[in-house]
């Protein structure tokens, strides 16, 4: 099992964190002015890459805290991770970054 | 599987045999991008219900090395909405007269599926499905544990586990079939009938002129092309990527494994949403069991030991009797999963360039189904009705075909 650093718990076990799909996704500043294609291309268009994606993941069975990880798809190598600082940290909806 | 001829007697030619191994003309009318199960079903169906057979069929490795390969070879068609059983019936049909269409052994066993409840809302929403497959003129049936048991014995019925058989969904049509076999015969009919599989051949670009792709660059060379039709399951947005068409696809790791050979002990195929696992037992008697995916995006071809120890724990619970067995070989797929468990097949912003992908931990089954699709999609320009359902657009306009009851953990 391949041990994941949390920047506020240290290295844990994968299984503690919960995979959170791609980072810095910014919520629309004026969602009601988007269109269907461009409510759409927010809510279900992902980029998919073989190779460095940058992820968000959350520590859930540990401090509960998001953190942003560039990792590489093809090896599943974790090159870095940190806190993803953009975010409120108190948010119920964390993707909603401004 | 209670068959007197030994495993092995029908076995068929090596596929050395089975096909040409031809260079890359300068053009065909039409390039099929991955030598799959999806890919090839689509080149036989071209030949043989259109008369196209100026086609490339182009494998970036060995032919059916994919997917194909790594499937638990399931094939049913009890699913929920119109749409979804619609293409999925029309595939099992398929797949009943397809040793004689291919000429070839698949070794097609109808051995039926179970799929087990654990809890009162999978009992409402089994019971809910199987109502709906009925309508839909479906094979299925609701069953309750002594029945459940009474068809597949090994089931752990009893009410002390973690989470106790409540019941079943029961399609007795569903089955297995020989993975290699049925891309062999596919591949087999396709070059009979003129069509090129160029294996060791990867896409590696396209050429575009305005809305239309008008060569393929692959790894052996450019391939003038008139249309092109993507089948290439979770590599699709790495070609797509190059022609700057975003689609909701998003690529993750699959594993299953199987045990070492044993006598017949599984009669049927057992599958369970809710503790994530699916069951069955392979003719020459290894168990087949897959998982769930793996919860990151992965090219990798393998996934993480943790899912298939928790994949493990429910089956042994589920069948006592494996707790002996050992485990042979795991391994993983790539497979290419939408935000409703349903594929996307059809048009691109390009004219020329249609896609069919989607089809997440589910492909196999719907092999000869959407090839036959496809093939049809292709032939005219347009999406078969049988396809329309699952254009790209359904993520605009909303019309999803949320799939995620019958399909999303476990096809």
């Amino acid at each position: 099992m391949q041990l994941i650093t949390c920047p506020w718990c240290g290295p844990r076990e994968e299984t503690e964190f919960r995979y959170g799909g791609q980072a810095d996704l910014a919520y629309p500043a004026d969602p009601s002015a988007l269109d269907d294609e461009q409510w759409a291309r927010f809510l279900f268009f992902r980029d998919n890459p073989k190779g460095t994606f940058a992820e968000r993941w959350c520590h859930d069975a540990g401090c509960r805290r998001w953190l942003r990880a560039v990792r590489d798809t093809r090896t599943y190598v974790f090159a870095e991770t940190g806190p993803y600082g953009s975010f409120p940290r108190r948010s119920a909806r964390p993707e909603r970054s401004a | 599987m209670n068959s007197p001829v030994p495993p092995g007697a029908a076995l068929p030619d090596h596929p050395d045999f089975l096909w040409r191994t031809p260079e890359p003309k300068p053009s065909y009318d039409v390039v099929i991008v991955g030598g799959g199960g999806h890919g090839l079903a689509t080149a036989h169906y071209l030949a043989q219900n259109h008369g196209i057979t100026n086609v490339a069929v182009l494998e970036r490795g060995w032919l059916a090395g994919g997917n194909m390969a790594r499937n638990t070879t399931l094939i049913r068609s009890n699913y929920l909405w119109d749409e979804s059983a619609a293409i999925y019936e029309h595939s099992l049909k398929l797949w009943e007269g397809l040793e004689d269409d291919l000429g070839y052994p698949i070794l097609f066993s109808q051995r039926g599926v179970l799929n087990l409840a654990h809890t009162e809302q999978d009992v409402r929403d089994s019971v809910r499905r199987v109502e709906a497959n009925r309508l839909n003129g479906i094979d299925a049936e609701w069953l309750g544990p002594d029945e459940v048991a009474k068809i597949c014995p090994i089931v752990n019925v009893s009410d002390d586990i973690r989470y106790p058989v409540q019941g079943a969904t029961y399609q007795p049509r569903a089955g297995i079939a020989k993975h290699d076999y049925v891309a062999w015969g596919f591949a087999r009919r396709a070059d009979e009938a003129g069509i090129d599989i160029i294996q060791d051949c990867e896409v590696t670009d396209f050429v575009v002129d305005g809305d239309r792709v008008t060569t393929v660059r692959t790894s052996r060379g450019d391939i003038a092309c008139g249309t092109v039709a993507l089948c290439a399951a979770g590599h699709t947005s790495v070609l797509l990527d190059r022609l700057g068409v975003r689609t909701p696809l998003q690529s993750h790791p699959l594993q299953a494994l199987v045990s070492e050979l044993l006598e017949p002990v599984h009669p049927t195929i057992v599958m369970s949403n809710a503790v994530h696992v699916y069951v069955s037992q392979a003719h020459k008697g290894e168990l087949v069991m897959g998982a769930g995916v793996d919860g990151y995006n992965g090219y990798g071809q393998r996934g993480a030991f943790h899912v298939i120890e928790r994949q493990m724990a429910a089956a042994v619970e589920l069948f006592p009797v494996f707790a002996r067995a050992h485990l042979l070989r795991s391994w993983a797929g790539i497979v290419d999963v939408t935000p409703d468990a349903s594929p996307i097949v059809g048009h691109t912003p390009y004219a020329n360039v249609l896609v069919n992908a989607g089809w997440g931990t589910g492909g196999f089954k719907a092999t000869p189904g959407i090839g036959w699709a496809f093939a049809d999609t292709v032939a005219h320009g347009r999406p078969h009705p049988l396809v329309a359902p699952f254009a790209l657009d359904r993520f605009v306009t909303g019309a999803l075909v949320d799939e995620h009851g019958a399909a999303g953990v476990a096809h």
